[in-house]
This record gives C-alpha cells, sequence and structure tokens, in this order.
C-alpha cells in the first residue's frame, strides 16, 4: 500500500450563488494527523461533507481517491463502510440514551428483531477502554460531560472501524484539560497507525498534534505546510489564512460626525440558556456612539450573538447581570417591546429562522415590529401599510414584483432588505446588526454597506456583528474583538489589521 | 411566468372549484333534490355550528396547526347548563350571559396551559374533551332537559319557526320579500366596498389587479347572492341562525384581516421565533386564540340547544371534526400562518353540502364518518403536497 491514504483532486462545490469549494486539492498521508485550517466560512466543513458523502457524488465535480481507488459515496453508509468516519461539530449523542446505545444507534448488534444487548454492552466498553474514558455503556449521555461526551463520539467511530477519523472542531466546546486529553488520545491512535483530519480555530492545537496544515481560503486551498520542513508557527498559519488582499469593495463614509455615547453595556455576564452553568458572555463591557459604525468581531461561537440578543430584551439566556445605559439613563429593557421602546434594534444572523415570515409578503412583514406605526387603535389602515412598504421598497432598491409578493420567493440579498426594512421602520436610533451580509453576494453586500453609512450619517449608531474580518475592517470606525464570551481587543478602525485581531484571538484561546 | 401565474390562480380558487364539483355531484345523485329550497335553507339552518366553531377553530389553526378537540363537549356542557338554568327559571339574558362566561372561563382555563405552561394543544383539549363530556352528564344526570324559553329558542334560530317575520312583504307573500331585500342590500354593499377601495388604491398610486377579474369576481358573488336570497325565499326566509352566522363571519373576518390582534395570529402561525423578536408578546396570541374558541363554543352550544329545543349528554359529539374539517378545506395550513375566514367559509359550505347531500342520498350514517374523514385528509395532504411543491 502506498503511504497515501487520500487524495481529493480538482474539488468543486457549487451551491447557488456561492462557490463554496473551488479546485480545491488534498493530500493525507498514512498515519499523519492533517489539518484543515481557514477563516469561517473557508470551505473546511463543506469539504469534509463532500468527503463523507453527506454531499453525494454527483453533486460536486473532482475525484476522490482512498487507497488509490476512486471513490464515489452517495451516501453516509458508504464512506463508513470504507472506515472514514466524521465527527461532527455538534454532538450527535441522544440525552436520554445510555453510552452503548448512542455508540450503536442505526449500527444495532444482533438482529434487527432481537438487539443483542449483551454484546452491545460488551463491545461499548471494549470501545470506551479504547479511548480511555472510565465510564460504564449503561450510563446515560446526560450524565457525563460534554468533554466525556466527545470521546464517546469518538468511540462510536472506532466501533466503525475507522481508518480515517474526520473531527471537525472537536475541542470547541471543551476546556482546556479535556481538550489536552483528546488531542493525546490522537496521538497515540496516530502511534497505532491511525491517519485523522482535523479542522480547528485553535492555532496553538494545530501545531500540537498536526504533522501536515492544508490552509483554505474562500473555498480554494491555499498552501499545504508540513512540520519539520515549512515554519508551522501560528503567525505563519494565520498569514496563510487571512493574507488577501482588501479591493475596494467598501463604500466610504463622508464626513459623519461621531457624537456622544448613545449605548453602553457594563459588565454584562449571560449564561447559557439551558446548561445554566455554562458561562456564554463573560463581564463583557462595550459602549457605542451616534453615527458611529461599531465592529464586532470574533470567531463563530464567541457569544457575539449571545450577547446581542441578550442586551436585546433578554431574548437569549438566562441569570443575566450586568448594567445597561442608553443615552447616559440607567434602563431594564425584559422584553423585546421593551428595547423596541428604548429604540433598540436588533437584525438577526439567521434572517428565515428568526427574522422573517417567509409565507408572508414583503409588506406584512416590513411592518411586524412597528405594527402601531400602521395602525389606529388596533386597526390596521392596509392603505398606510402598502405606502410603507412601498417607501421602503424603493429606498432600499428591493427587487420583487411587488411589496405583496412573498418574502420566501425573494433572493437572499432582498430577504436581508427586508429585513432591514422591518427594523427601519421601528424606527430605531441604536441598530444592532448580525452578520448583516451572510450568504448574499457582491453586489448585495455594497448595498448594504451603503444603508450601514446612510443610517450613520442619520446620526443612528450601527453596531455590526460579523466574521468577515474584510468587512469588519473596511466598515468600523472602532472594533471589539470577542472570543470565548471575553472582549478580548478592541482596536481603532483605522488601526487594525487582520493579523492583529487574529493573534488578538489565538492569543486569548491559547490561555 | 404567465403559465406559473395561471397555475396560482387555479391554486387560489381549487376550493371554490371543488366546491361547485361536489355541489354539481350531489344535485345529479340527488336527481337536484339538493337545490330544493328547503335544503338549501338546511344547508345553513342545520350547520350554524360549523361556522361558529370553524370560525374560532382557525385561529387556532392559525398559530401553528394547533387544534381544539374540547369544543364538541364544551358546546354541550355549556348547553347543558344553559337548559338547566332555564328551566328553573332564570332570567333569559342572564343566561345567555352567563352561558358565554362559561365558555370564555372554560376557554381561559385550557389557554392557561396551551399559553404559559406550555402544555401541547393536543393534550390540553384531548383532557378538556373528557372532562366536559364527563360534566355534561353529571349536569343533565343522564337525562334530556328539553328547552322551552320560547324567546331563546326563537332568537338563536332554533325549534320549528325559526325565520325572521317578513314584515315587508306580509305572511301571506309568495316570496319572502325581506330575504330578497337583504339580499339585495347585501349586493350593493359588496359591489360598492369592492370598487371604493379599489378607486382608492388608483388614486394613490398603488397595485390594483385587472379590472376584468374583480368584474367577473363581482358578477359571481352577487349571482350566488342572488341565488341563495332567492331560494331562501321561496321557502320560509330568512333563517334566524344565518343571521348569528352572518354577525360572526363579518366580526371575525374584520378582526383577521384588519385589526393588529389578527395580524399577531398569522405572525405567530408564520414564525413564531421572529414574531418573538418583533416584540410581539406570542404567549398572549395563544392565549386569545384557545379562550376566544371556549367563547365561540358557547356561543355554538346556545345554537344547538336552541335548535333541537333541548340538552342531551350526547350532543355536540364530533363537532370538533366538522370545524377543523371546515378549516383545512378552507385553506388553513395543517402548520399554521395561513388561513382566512371567507376561506373557512367555503370549507364550512363545501362539509355542509356533503352532510346534506349525504342524508338526501341516504347514506348510511357510518359511511357518512367515512367520507367526511377522507375528505378531511384528502385537503390536509393537498396543502401539504402543495407546499412541498413551492420549497
Amino acid at each position: 500500500m502506498s503511504d497515501i491514504i487520500l487524495e481529493m483532486k480538482n474539488i468543486t462545490k457549487e451551491f447557488p450563488g456561492v462557490k463554496a469549494l473551488d479546485d480545491v486539492n488534498l493530500v493525507v498521508k498514512r498515519g499523519t494527523i492533517h489539518a484543515l485550517v481557514g477563516e469561517n466560512g473557508a470551505g473546511k466543513s463543506t469539504l469534509m461533507k463532500v468527503l463523507s458523502g453527506i454531499y453525494p457524488y454527483g453533486s460536486y465535480t473532482g475525484d476522490i481517491l482512498y487507497n488509490g481507488e476512486e471513490c464515489r459515496f452517495t451516501k453516509i453508509k458508504d464512506s463508513e463502510g470504507k472506515g472514514i468516519v466524521i465527527i461532527h461539530q455538534e454532538l450527535a449523542l441522544i440525552p436520554y440514551m445510555t453510552i452503548g446505545e448512542n455508540m450503536f444507534l442505526g449500527n444495532e448488534r444482533g438482529k434487527a428483531f432481537a438487539i443483542d444487548w449483551g454484546d452491545t454492552y460488551a463491545q461499548a466498553d471494549k470501545y470506551l477502554k479504547a479511548v480511555g474514558l472510565n465510564e460504564s455503556s449503561t450510563t446515560l449521555i446526560k450524565d457525563i460531560g460534554v468533554g466525556k461526551q466527545q470521546m464517546v463520539e469518538i468511540a462510536k467511530a472506532l466501533s466503525k472501524h475507522a481508518k480515517l477519523l474526520i473531527l471537525d472542531e472537536p475541542t470547541s466546546s471543551l476546556n482546556e484539560s479535556d481538550s489536552k486529553a483528546l488531542l493525546d488520545l490522537l496521538l497515540k491512535f496516530k502511534e497505532e497507525g491511525m491517519t485523522s483530519i482535523i479542522i480547528s480555530h485553535k492555532l496553538n492545537e494545530v501545531s500540537y498534534v498536526a504533522d501536515d496544515i492544508t490552509v483554505l481560503r474562500d473555498g480554494k486551498t491555499i498552501e499545504t505546510l508540513h512540520k519539520s520542513v515549512d515554519d508551522i508557527s501560528e503567525d505563519r498559519i494565520i498569514r496563510g489564512m487571512v493574507g488577501r488582499e482588501i479591493s475596494d469593495r467598501f463604500p466610504k463614509r463622508k464626513d459623519v460626525k461621531i457624537g456622544d455615547v448613545s449605548m453602553e453595556v457594563k459588565d454584562w455576564t449571560v449564561y447559557h440558556p439551558i446548561y445554566r452553568e455554562k458561562k456564554v458572555v463573560d463581564n463583557v463591557s462595550i459602549h457605542v456612539r451616534r453615527g458611529e459604525v461599531l465592529g464586532i468581531s470574533g470567531l463563530m461561537g464567541a457569544g457575539r450573538t449571545e450577547l446581542a440578543m441578550s442586551i436585546f430584551g433578554r431574548s437569549y439566556g438566562s441569570g443575566i447581570s450586568g448594567e445597561l445605559y442608553i443615552n447616559g439613563e440607567k434602563v431594564v429593557l425584559n422584553s423585546v417591546k421593551d428595547a423596541i421602546k428604548h429604540k433598540l434594534a436588533y437584525v438577526t444572523e439567521d434572517r428565515k429562522g428568526n427574522g422573517l415570515i417567509l409565507s408572508n409578503p414583503i409588506m406584512t412583514n416590513t411592518t411586524l415590529a412597528n405594527l402601531p406605526g400602521v395602525s389606529n387603535r388596533g386597526i390596521i389602515d392596509t392603505d398606510k401599510e402598502y405606502g410603507v412598504a412601498e417607501e421602503y421598497r424603493a429606498k432600499l432598491n428591493t427587487k420583487c414584483t411587488g411589496v405583496v409578493q412573498n418574502v420566501g420567493n425573494l433572493s437572499g440579498g432582498n430577504q436581508q432588505k427586508v429585513l432591514l426594512a422591518k427594523w427601519m421602520f421601528a424606527d430605531p436610533d441604536i441598530l444592532i446588526l448580525d452578520e448583516p451580509t451572510r450568504g448574499i453576494d457582491v453586489g448585495a453586500k455594497y448595498e448594504i454597506y451603503c444603508i450601514i453609512n446612510q443610517l450613520a450619517a442619520e446620526g443612528k449608531s450601527v453596531i455590526m456583528i460579523s466574521s468577515e474580518l474584510p468587512e469588519v475592517l473596511g466598515m468600523s470606525d472602532r472594533i471589539y474583538v470577542l472570543n470565548e464570551g471575553s472582549v478580548v481587543g478592541e482596536f481603532d478602525g483605522a488601526e487594525a489589521t487582520q493579523e492583529k485581531i487574529m493573534a488578538a484571538i489565538l492569543k486569548s484561546s491559547n490561555k | 411566468m404567465s403559465k406559473k401565474k395561471i397555475m396560482d390562480g387555479v391554486q387560489k380558487y381549487t376550493m371554490i372549484l371543488i366546491l361547485v364539483l361536489v355541489v354539481a355531484f350531489f344535485t345529479w345523485r340527488t336527481d337536484g333534490k339538493l337545490l330544493l329550497p328547503q335544503n338549501i335553507t338546511n344547508i345553513i339552518a342545520q350547520n350554524a355550528y360549523v361556522f361558529v366553531l370553524a370560525t374560532g377553530m382557525l385561529l387556532c389553526i392559525l398559530t401553528g396547526g394547533n387544534i381544539d378537540l374540547s369544543v364538541g363537549s364544551v358546546v354541550c356542557f355549556v348547553g347543558a347548563l344553559g337548559a338547566v338554568w332555564l328551566a328553573k327559571g332564570m332570567n333569559m339574558w342572564l343566561v345567555v350571559v352567563l352561558m358565554l362566561a362559561v365558555g370564555l372561563g372554560i376557554g381561559a382555563w385550557q389557554a392557561f396551559w396551551i399559553a404559559f405552561v406550555r402544555v401541547p394543544p393536543f393534550i390540553t383539549t384531548l383532557s378538556g374533551m373528557l372532562v366536559f363530556r364527563g360534566l355534561s352528564n353529571v349536569v343533565l344526570k343522564g337525562r334530556t332537559q328539553s328547552v322551552s324559553h320560547e324567546t331563546f329558542v326563537r332568537l338563536f334560530g332554533g325549534g320549528a319557526n325559526c325565520y325572521v317575520p317578513d314584515f315587508i312583504g306580509g305572511p301571506e307573500a309568495e316570496l319572502n320579500m325581506l330575504c330578497l331585500v337583504v339580499g339585495g342590500a347585501a349586493i350593493v354593499i359588496y359591489l360598492a366596498a369592492t370598487f371604493m377601495s379599489r378607486a382608492g388604491r388608483i388614486r394613490k398610486g398603488y397595485d390594483v389587479e385587472p379590472i376584468f377579474q374583480t368584474l367577473i369576481k363581482a358578477v359571481v358573488i352577487s349571482a350566488v347572492i342572488v341565488f341563495f336570497a332567492y331560494k331562501l325565499a321561496q321557502y320560509k326566509g330568512l333563517p334566524t341562525a344565518l343571521i348569528w352566522v352572518a354577525i360572526i363571519i363579518a366580526i371575525y373576518t374584520y378582526i383577521t384581516s384588519k385589526t393588529t390582534v389578527g395580524r399577531h395570529f398569522y405572525a405567530v402561525g408564520g414564525n413564531e421565533q421572529a414574531t418573538k423578536l418583533s416584540g410581539i408578546n406570542t404567549k398572549k396570541v395563544y392565549f386569545i386564540a384557545y379562550a376566544n374558541m371556549g367563547l365561540l363554543a358557547a356561543f355554538a352550544g346556545m345554537l344547538t340547544i336552541a335548535r333541537m329545543s333541548s340538552a342531551q349528554p350526547t350532543y355536540g359529539q364530533n363537532y370538533e371534526m366538522d370545524a377543523i374539517g371546515s378549516c383545512f378545506i378552507g385553506g388553513a395550513s395543517a402548520y399554521g400562518g395561513i388561513g382566512t375566514v371567507p376561506g373557512v367559509i367555503v370549507g364550512a359550505v363545501l362539509m355542509g353540502v356533503i352532510n346534506i347531500g349525504m342524508s338526501i342520498m341516504g347514506v348510511d350514517a357510518n359511511y357518512q364518518k367515512v367520507v367526511k374523514g377522507l375528505v378531511l385528509l384528502a385537503a390536509v395532504i393537498f396543502d401539504v403536497v402543495s407546499k412541498r411543491e413551492k420549497t
């Protein structure tokens, strides 16, 4: 057998409107740990989904060679049959089942009408031992911690006779010691001949375990670095991840006067709504001024959305503590209604799930957050409503057949404009825009940037949460960097660079 | 594009097309008996409760395909209470108010668990279905209680003589003149409203539907009203139940299409999370839907005991199915967020036609249930499949 276990050649995968992968190549040597790194949306997870058959053969172009033979996986079972097992970022375990039941879910021991529980638990115990987990396989998943759950996932992968293990951000929800244990386990497997592919944002971990590092950016392979041949320091990797030219994709704001502080958050702490002991936002203090565009940068899961939503009328989280000042006055916003009354707006990152009613027309979506604005004592003036919708359609240049068209039939960019229109009509002074350009094309992005500039020029405060560093750098007057629930950096918009922001994030992750 | 538009148009009016086909089918199978004045009258008089309950059920369904299984039992329980109170000689108006209050109370009880404790509506109302059926038996002691209060019976459209007196043509007229006058007035009001709103939109420069479409709609609706009025006039005139049904429909059509409260129902059903993040109290929306359902069930209870001139522990059985069926047949979505009161009226009429048509044909009562059950399933399948094609 050759020493190359996997070769992915010229992989291209398109989604409607976006090229997620563009001629990507990946070569993985047998018995090594191969790291895939890149910013959010660089295509790492997509590439792994292609490999595991979640995106079936035919939905992408290019070849996959595994042990030298060409593979055409159409479902996960196909790739698992060959020993390629993927462990997803979100744990896929069922809380009210035992470890053993989870491990063999869909792959039950014994016959279809007579599950062999004895064999199930004996096998499960064997694999638990292999990952060094000292738990009985009859324990319920809900009773063990996240770190151990991740180990169960790995044991489950072993039970499928994995030869190539793919881990998508395995340590993102683990603490330091659990992460270390997991990485050491991977190194032990390596000694035993297992090949692993690990996707991670934590570059210190990558430097620790990886033999080879492939950098993806904007759906393209940038480079592959080899341990002991190339410099694989974190700085070197970061340069590969972010090293793109920033061209003039961002409209300039002309002479916008930045005024007084309009909103200030002090010592804001939020806990997870279900896992109430888990801190999601940790002692954050930020402020924003009138006419200012404030960027909030950070990786996915840094707590940015959670921070925004917990401020916005406590729509997220539990055990929220801290102080909130609007125009210098201390306020307590207990509901979204309160928040809207205090002229605060939150434009969600999830426009389909949390933002728009897709089965309703543009008109009713536009007025939903401010129905009193088009009604009199609870009676809606439909003519006025139509007028308002029409006004914002023209103002934001929303492309549609008319304001009675259902929002579900619009493109992503135009849906985003309707969502913005909805919140602009609520007449806020402070707008929190969460990933305002996610999943929309370049032209629509530019238009959204122009709207943001317009809002700032009107003296409103705009807080823009974004995972796209160029966007944050191109649009913000000032930038906060969040990581793991804390503010880990504050930069002036003119002085910030991608390297500085990434360094701030990574430095705090290493702690 | 134009083909898609035609398809959309066809889909929009599918239920009306189906209604026409079903009417044609039963007219053929009953040798035209379906369209006799007496049967036309019965479609409304016998099914008044369906219209009332379906209107309330629509609000529940709008919140997310949630249904209320308890309405049949609530109709029976409130009816039983009313009958007993009337028999004791209580003041009629007090009884009316008390019945409505009890209905609202029952609705609020269920609504509380559904809205604030998040008990699934299906379970909550299944419990109510048992509880209030049982209590009906208790109140009536398992017997029939006759309702002999004449004003009550007449007012709520029941008994043998349930028609509005023809004070225009007089009792001797061959055609009930009041019917024709009311029908004529309805057409005038409808046409005036349609064309005035159209003119208003044109004046403000808004989009309007093509004039021929408006005209066709106007002609068809006018023709239907004329037909109805004429048929009713040929029989005994305006059933009092029709007045009540018309009032309920008018109120709820207005609420659902013109008020912010009505808009909230559609928003919650369309996307609850987005609605919550728009500053709307979604719990209150659920509460109103189910509390209101109790109120309308009480009203349907009045119509029922008045029509039957009695209350029995078995009244109201399967009423929930009629109401739910009317909603889904009338185009309400099983996922919530879509459905209109006029649509539900079409659905209720369709249910009524099927009920009466099969009765005239002499179809066995058990088979009638089979047919109605399958019609309900077909309506929901249609909704689910047409949704899937869109996405």
